[in-house]
């Protein structure tokens, strides 16, 4: 089958990789078991196209230097490394014993790290000569950044965002159509973020030659779970850096939330191959894995296919794809990214569930302990990061360096912050904010 | 693939249409939509009523290549509590009725498969009498497991090509199918359109060159006049969403299932009537609604 090299070659290369490689540069498009191209024979020539440009813009110093230009300048890269001790106190044990460090992608322009795989491929859009980009969104942080890179680059926008996150995520809505973006609310299935790429894949499918499918995490079929992880592999470099700058040693733990997983994949992939360094990722929890509302897919689900990739998946009896609940719109997604599926199996990173209500209560202690409101999905991090430190400091250890990515900004969570802690009761509660919110978007 | 020479029970049907002069007409439809004994009673309506091959869908929660038709009847039926291998009853049903003469291929995404395992779908599928499985998510580059079950149970395996497939992809999917090729008319998803794709006739063509013994054409099919168009120059005509939404209406069961069989009866009528007569003027006039 000399038409099916290709694909062979790829995984000699991976395994190949496997025996002598890093892991931090494991190809596609297998992560072991994991990733593939699950997708209609009408994608594939698109899929091809890219993975083409995407290795041909790799090797272009033109592209990469461009690239370097955006983050700089537009960005505002290298995000900064913060020490939050007052934070770290409420793990216990003798001052100092645990440090925790947040990397702040929430300081990145448009607010998360989102932005850096979006001007990448907005970019590679370019290269390839197509008008016309499409994106899904959850927390709208990704619809953001990839209005925002539209507006930047003078291309076509169409963001598909399920109904139920344009209610929880008015504001995001009114965003992206600030930035010139048409948002599609999406009203089938369980109008989440699952939904949303459902539509966005038909619309690629019916637009594929003027349009590219900006995906916006390392899931979907191969190239993107490599490709998107190439764009964020940026956040763990500097990191790395910064924290053998500051502390004269790499951390004890890296600490991440995982929804599709990309801010998870770009803290961790700078580490990967530094065995004594340990990397978790907090999946959604929601209200207990054990009431089967989460987005738990490592304690809750089993190996699958969603969009194109082979990973855990949160489905039932039958494979049919079960909803997923959090109260972060970012992390309500059945499936995860094939790489985290392959270190969760290697044994090379260690995936927990956190709650709503524990990542709530890292929430609220960031913004008062530190003065830093953090996204949601971050808070999922904060939340997992104290139970690691409370964890070293129970077994005595000392000396503990927790470098935890803040990958949002809070802004987005304001409303449902103050639903969650009926901070506005006094002046009208909940119809307040909700009235806030919803009037501002009937009126764009 | 060193298969062995498995008859495919599509293909021979096929063949046995072509030397009568005529393309296959391919009806779909999902089991357990409204219900499970309501979708058996419809798919043999439709094989009284002319269709030469009948698919079967499996509903499943994100159908990514189907648009807003089949989605709500797969919904309705995942929310009837509608399961997988109710599949097999229905493909039982469909031999029983048609004494073996209507071949009944499974259309399912990949996951429903994967969950009830590979084999043991291929094994049930075969023993409840079924031709094959449709795969419109499963590419020949990821279907060695697939390839391996086909063989070991003699099904055949439909693979699709689409408008933007390369040579050198129709040249492995051709090889890699059994029955029939599954081209897709047009870029885009399942649903009624005004004109069948120009791209399909070519498509054909280049897939019979690429080494594809049958092909037929799928996607935007919905009349009669369509179905004698695209029968001029394809092996099968498939049609989904028409015959689905006949199924949707508020009407009482009796009379969608009539209407169901009123338009089987058309469709069988134009790919009856496709290389005998001159349709092909009329057709590009027709006005259709176009998928929403």
């Amino acid at each position: 089958m000399p038409a099916s090299e290709p694909v062979r070659d790829a995984l000699t290369q991976t395994l190949a990789h496997q025996v002598l490689g890093r892991l931090a540069d494991q190809p596609g498009p297998y992560f072991g078991e994991f990733g593939g191209r699950f997708v209609p024979e009408a994608l594939v020539a698109a899929l091809d196209e890219l993975d083409t440009e995407y290795r041909k813009a790799l090797g272009d110093p033109s592209f990469r230097d461009e690239l370097a230009r955006l983050n700089r300048e537009y960005t505002g890269r290298p995000s900064p490394l913060t020490e939050v001790p007052r934070f770290a106190e409420n793990v216990g044990g003798a001052p100092g014993a645990v440090r925790v460090l947040l990397k702040r992608e929430d300081l990145n322009h448009t607010g998360s790290h989102k932005i850096n795989n979006v001007l990448g491929q907005a970019l590679l859009v370019k290269r390839m000569g197509k008008t016309r980009v499409i994106a899904e969104t959850g927390a709208g942080q990704h619809g953001v950044a990839t209005a925002t890179a539209a507006a930047l680059l003078g291309l076509e926008c169409v963001v598909y965002m399920g109904e139920e996150d344009t209610r929880r995520q008015a504001l995001n809505v009114a965003r992206m159509r600030l930035l010139g973006a048409e948002v599609v609310p999406v009203t089938i299935g369980t109008r989440t973020l699952k939904d949303a790429i459902n539509e966005a894949l038909r619309d690629w499918v019916a637009n594929v030659e003027t349009t590219h499918y900006l995906l916006g995490t390392v899931t979907g079929p191969h190239p993107f779970p490599e490709m998107v992880r190439e764009f964020h592999r940026i956040i763990g470099e500097e990191a790395r850096e910064q924290v053998l700058e500051r502390v004269g040693r790499l951390p004890d733990v890296v600490a991440a939330c995982v929804g599709g997983g990309s801010n998870a994949l770009g803290i961790f992939n700078a580490f990967l191959d530094d065995e004594g360094v340990r990397l978790y990722g907090f999946e959604a929890g929601g209200e207990g894995v054990e009431t089967g509302r989460h987005a738990a897919r490592f304690s809750g689900g089993a190996p699958g296919v969603l969009h194109g990739a082979r990973s855990y998946l949160l489905q039932d009896a039958d494979g049919q794809t079960l909803p997923s609940h959090s109260v972060s719109a970012g992390l309500d997604y059945p499936s995860v990214g094939p790489a985290h599926s392959w270190l969760h199996d290697l044994g090379r990173a260690t995936y927990e569930p956190v709650t709503d209500q524990e990542a709530m209560e890292a929430f609220r202690l960031l913004c008062r302990t530190e003065g830093i409101i953090p996204a949601i999905e971050s808070a999922h991090a904060l939340a997992g990061a104290l139970r690691v430190g409370r964890a070293a400091v129970a077994a005595g250890r000392t000396d503990q360096v927790i470098l935890v990515n803040l990958s949002g900004r809070g802004d987005k969570d304001v409303a449902t912050a103050a639903r969650w802690f009926d901070l506005l009761d006094d002046v009208g509660g909940d119809e307040a904010v909700v009235e806030t919110v919803t009037s501002e978007e009937g009126n764009l | 693939m060193s298969a062995p020479a498995t008859v495919s029970p599509t293909a021979a049907r096929l063949a046995e249409l072509r030397s009568a002069g005529r393309a296959a007409l391919v009806g779909y439809l999902p089991v357990g939509f409204p219900d499970v004994a309501r979708s058996t009673e419809a798919a043999l309506a439709m094989v009284d009523a002319g269709v030469d091959v009948v698919e079967v869908g499996v509903p499943y929660t994100d159908p990514v290549m189907d648009g807003p038709v089949i989605q709500r009847a797969a919904e309705a039926a995942l929310a009837a509590g509608t399961r997988v291998r109710d599949v097999l009853g229905l493909v039982e049903a469909v031999a029983e009725h048609s004494g073996g003469r209507v071949p009944a291929l499974v259309m399912s995404y990949w996951n429903p498969v994967l969950r009830y395992g590979v084999d043991a779908l291929a094994r049930d599928l075969a023993a409840a009498g079924g031709a094959g499985l449709i795969t419109p998510d499963l590419i020949p580059d990821e279907a060695r497991e697939w390839i391996a079950a086909s063989d070991a149970h003699g099904l055949d395996r439909v693979f699709l090509v689409a408008p933007s497939s390369t040579t050198e992809r129709l040249r492995l999917t051709a090889r890699a199918s059994r029955g029939f090729v599954y081209a897709a008319s047009t870029m885009g998803v399942t649903g009624a359109r005004a004109t069948v794709g120009d791209r399909a006739e070519q498509l054909v063509a280049d897939t019979r060159a690429a080494g594809a013994e049958n092909v037929c054409v799928g996607l935007g099919v919905s009349t009669g006049a369509q179905a004698a168009e695209v029968g001029r120059y394809a092996d099968g005509v498939i049609v989904g969403s028409a015959l689905v939404r006949t199924l949707l209406d508020d009407a009482p069961w009796t009379a969608r299932l009539d209407a169901l069989a009123r338009l089987t009866g058309e469709l069988a009528d134009g790919v009856r009537g496709a290389r005998t007569t001159t349709t092909r003027t009329t057709t590009r006039s027709t006005t259709m609604e176009a998928a929403s």
